[in-house]
């Protein structure tokens, strides 16, 4: 067959990426390696477009064991025990068929954990929706979480965090961002990386199927109205494989049987063979007729481009192949030598005795193309929002009108379709700034959480990326953890269009800037570029996902105010940031100006003593102040408890809506008891920290002094109807 | 007291009820599905979890499988089993306990914690617990609407086989606590000789107070007496 121009379209690639593939393999390649080189060369494998800015993350630190560059991080958490951690998109496939889509998200990103030797311990998600008012969100959210519940209840890890958001910028374009936790001994964790010649390739799990096929190329375009079309390259998922393929991975992995493991994922057999030859500067050979196919008929091309679900590919050590067969066969799972390493540093493919495709891996992986796209820096335009010349609006019906949106309601509609406590280590679930899973056995956990601010990144990307960082690092401390380190999911519009790449260019540098400072280094990640349909490109939207260390998880803290007459203090000051809020966009459906300043210092200080207040045992409840401001905060605290609040009027008030919905950053709220007020007052004014005290805690009303009361009971009401009258 | 957890191949609660038994010092023993006898034991427990994918019905294939033979045996011969969320599925897919599990009334898996009323505190399973005692206990799935016909229900309210009921914090057994749809509210019930128990609440989720509270804790301490 001929490779026409067209041919060369069909497969994502440029003219001149074919150009580049004819010098380096001094050839015409034939059509399975043209699909190989598509596979691995698309944005989504290849990171061509988002590499050299990727490598201005910091990824090192005293915690980290291993950085991005693998299935997934790796750090430290002391007495052998190690935590893995990534997340990952699967937006693409998810517009297309929802339930699917995100489950087979699901499915990946826990495969990416336990190839690294961890059984995982907790599913978190961020999810992003188009305006509640478009046809397709509903059948769309309906989809999504019942996929992401579908397998994560089944496979029984618990799914304990996430984030669900509705924006009109992902119409046509959702966002399915899953990130997987997992544990393993330090000891014990297993990489890629090939060693070793003449060594059996093993494929075991699921069989090959036609599913897939170009899945990671469609995830590397924009969508358009022909985007339904695309159906059949949605992966099925078969969670009740994955369970079956976790456990006789794990069991394998007592021993020291495997050599390197990679999962796979994108671009099925081709990448995860490529990486794992590749990382070895090795070659392989692989045997298509012995590769376990679901359909009839199917040719290499179909099985090395299949994106089949729940597959894993082994290099093992001599004679060990009987022993690892016994176990995937007590698992009644697949399990098959199909290839061997070499010293030819070439993908090698042999189908019916013949050689039918062979190249050289270094091209397909070292030698993928890199580009340094056109950028351009975001142009803010200043425009001040003067609070005063809008129309007048109560306190009260502003904050009810905040409670009771899409956006901040209670979200147990949909975390009630999770399984939060399969594996009884669920100390806190999703509802406070954090989770946190108790590490089995020990008294000691994680806090997880993942968090995104898409309005803020698209006004000031820079400001943006680095508020994200902050917000996770706060919503960590919030529940007493030490922030340890983070993995990200980098959604983005097409890295073709310069103010875009400008966008991403400019997030990763304030993601840079906020890591470095906090020492919060980044351990894995994911980017997904081309989200945007017809040209219309989405908000930019990283979602940052953040680990913490719990020494005790009996100190776990919560938001939900404790007792009666506590005194409510606000750490950090006020100065009443309107712009870009969540109260004018509720109220006012204005979306522009800046988004409130992160002081990076000041973040730092603060955090800080809130952890330290926390380990003293001094503070009985804290709560990040993030979108919605103050009010909205205070409210949260309340309406999760028995106790509502009397809030003082302010003093040196501007304006009261800019005090109580501004959203000033690096601001926490505490409730501490009377016992323990002096000494907490003396830590923070030895530390020179900036508090306030707001008020008191009651029984029952939630009260802003001579502003608003509302019971507690009906403050819980408004908060809790969205979901079930949509 | 030995007891006995089998695992099939999608069993997801097995290490969960294996920590809650070998806390209340059961000596346990795991056993694999493809199994063909059972170990002495004085306690069989079917887990939670999604046995087989759930795939054609959920129970359904583990109902068949080379294990439940011999659980079958130890049942009739007077030996205790319980059977938990997919294992409450897997036991009336059995036989062992009659009616089935629809899908909840909304059609969504469901996971929350919920109230449940004892019903009967007469019982090897139960006689730690006060009659009418109301507990919170964490539910998750997807079927768990059970349905059973008028003779036997009736057969289970005459003759007290029903183990528990949903109902909400004060006690009250209506249609607003009952979370997915069951006849007459019922959580669990037991088989006519009482030394079988199927129930969608996880007692074994409810064990430690750091991530919910002992409510589950009386369910074991009873099968210990």
């Amino acid at each position: 067959m001929k490779i026409t121009n067209q041919i060369i379209e069909k497969h994502g690639l440029k003219l001149e990426e074919y150009k580049v593939i004819q010098k380096l393999l001094k050839r015409d390649p034939n059509l399975l390696e043209l699909g190989i080189f598509s596979a691995m060369w698309n944005e989504h494998c290849s990171y061509k477009s988002s590499r050299i800015h990727l490598k201005k993350l910091p990824t090192k630190g005293k915690k980290v064991i291993q950085g991005p560059g693998e299935n997934a991080g790796v750090i430290d958490i002391g007495d052998n025990d190690a935590i893995v951690f990534k997340i990952e998109s699967h937006n693409h496939p998810s517009y297309i068929e929802p339930y699917q889509g995100a489950a087979t998200g699901v499915g990946g990103i826990l495969r990416d954990v336990f190839t690294m030797g961890a059984r995982p311990i907790a599913l978190l998600n961020s999810i992003h929706f188009g305006s509640t008012s478009h046809p397709k969100t509903k059948n769309l959210l309906n989809g999504v979480v019942s996929g992401i519940g579908g397998y994560g209840n089944c496979i029984g890890v618990p799914t304990v965090a996430g984030e669900t958001k509705f924006n009109e910028t992902y119409n046509e374009n959702i966002l399915v961002n899953a990130m997987a936790v997992g544990l393993a001994k330090k000891s014990k964790i297993f990489y890629s990386k090939a060693k070793g010649l003449n060594k059996s390739v093993v494929y075991v799990g699921s069989k090959t199927g036609r599913d897939g096929i170009h899945g990671a190329s469609m995830a590397s375009a924009e969508f358009d109205e022909n985007s339904e079309e695309k159906k059949p390259t949605v992966q099925v998922g078969d969670p009740f494989t994955e369970k079956l393929l976790l456990e006789a991975c794990l069991e394998l992995m007592k021993d020291d049987s495997i050599i390197a493991i990679q999962d796979m994922g994108a671009a099925g057999l081709t990448s995860s063979s490529v990486e794992m030859a590749s990382k070895g500067s090795l070659g392989i050979q692989l045997e298509l007729d012995e590769v376990p196919c679901r359909e009839d008929n199917m040719t290499p091309y179909e099985m090395m481009l299949s994106e089949s679900q729940e597959r894993m590919l082994i290099i093992l050590e001599d004679g060990k192949e009987e022993y690892a067969r016994e176990i995937f066969q007590k698992w009644d799972l697949d399990f098959v030598v199909i290839g061997k390493t070499n010293n030819s540093n070439n993908l090698t493919l042999k189908f019916k005795n013949k050689i039918v495709g062979q190249i050289p891996i270094e091209i397909l992986a070292a030698k993928a193309p890199v580009y340094d796209r056109k950028w351009i820096k975001k142009k803010i335009e200043r425009k001040e929002i003067k609070i005063k010349q809008l129309k007048k609006v109560k306190l009260e019906d502003a904050l009810i009108k905040i409670l009771s949106s899409a956006n901040h309601s209670n979200k147990s509609w949909v975390t009630n379709q999770y399984d939060q406590m399969v594996m009884c280590d669920t100390v806190q679930k999703s509802g406070s700034d954090a989770a946190v899973i108790r590490i089995h056995n020990k008294d000691k956990g994680i806090a997880v959480t993942v968090d995104s601010s898409a309005n803020y990144c698209k006004s000031f990307p820079l400001t943006g990326g680095k508020q994200i960082v902050c917000e996770n690092w706060r919503n960590l401390i919030s529940v007493g953890a030490n922030p340890l380190a983070i993995t990200n999911c980098l959604n983005f519009g097409s890295p073709e269009n310069k103010e875009i790449m400008g966008e991403f260019v400019e997030c990763i540098q304030g993601i840079k800037e906020a890591c470095e400072f906090l020492d919060f280094p980044v351990v894995s990640g994911n980017v997904s570029f081309y989200n945007g349909t017809n040209q219309k490109n989405i908000f930019p939207t990283p979602v940052i996902g953040g680990v913490g260390l719990v020494p005790d998880v009996s100190k776990t803290l919560n938001h939900n105010f404790k007792k009666e007459n506590s005194t409510i203090l606000l750490i950090g000051k006020t100065y009443g940031h309107i712009e870009q809020s969540c109260f004018l966009r509720e109220n006012f459906s204005i979306s522009e100006g800046y988004p409130p300043e992160v002081n990076l210092n000041n973040e730092k200080n603060n955090g800080e003593i809130v952890l330290r207040l926390i380990r003293k045992n001094l503070i009985s409840s804290a709560h990040d102040v993030s979108s919605g401001g103050l009010l909205v905060a205070l409210s949260e605290m309340s309406i999760g408890s028995k106790f509502g609040a009397k809030i003082f009027k302010p003093k040196n008030l501007t304006n009261k809506l800019e005090y109580f919905f501004g959203e000033d950053q690096g601001r926490y709220i505490i409730e501490v008891d009377k016992s323990n007020l002096k000494q907490v007052i003396e830590i923070l004014n030895n530390d020179k920290i900036y508090y306030e005290n707001i008020g008191k805690t009651q029984n029952k009303y939630f009260e802003v002094e001579g502003e608003l009361n509302i019971g507690i009971n009906d403050l819980f009401k408004i908060n809790n109807q969205w979901y079930n009258n949509y | 007291m030995r007891s006995s957890v089998i695992v099939f191949p999608g069993s997801n609660c097995d290490r969960d009820i294996a920590v809650a038994l070998e806390k209340m010092q059961f000596k346990n023993q795991m056993v694999w599905h493809k199994d063909t006898s059972l170990p002495k034991t004085d306690l069989i427990v079917i887990p939670g979890g999604f046995s087989y994918g759930d795939y054609l019905r959920s129970g359904a294939i583990a109902g068949k499988s080379l294990i439940i033979d011999e659980v079958i045996k130890f049942a009739k011969k007077g030996c205790l089993v319980l059977g938990i969320c997919n294992g409450f599925q897997i036991l009336t897919e059995t036989g062992l306990l009659k009616g089935t599990l629809l899908r909840n009334k909304n059609l969504k898996f469901i996971n929350k914690d919920i109230n449940i009323k004892v019903l009967n505190d007469k019982t090897k399973f139960t006689s730690k617990y006060k009659l009418n005692e109301i507990l919170k206990i964490n539910i998750a799935h997807n079927e768990g609407n059970y349905f059973t016909d008028s003779n036997h229900l009736e057969e289970l309210e005459q003759n007290n086989l029903v183990a528990f009921k949903y109902c909400n914090e004060k006690g009250d057994i209506d249609e607003k606590s009952n979370p997915n749809g069951a006849i007459n509210n019922i959580a669990g019930i037991f088989n006519s000789k009482k030394n079988i128990l199927g129930m969608m609440p996880h007692p074994e989720r409810m064990v430690d107070k750091i991530v919910s509270n002992k409510d589950g804790l009386n369910l074991f301490s009873s099968l210990l007496n």
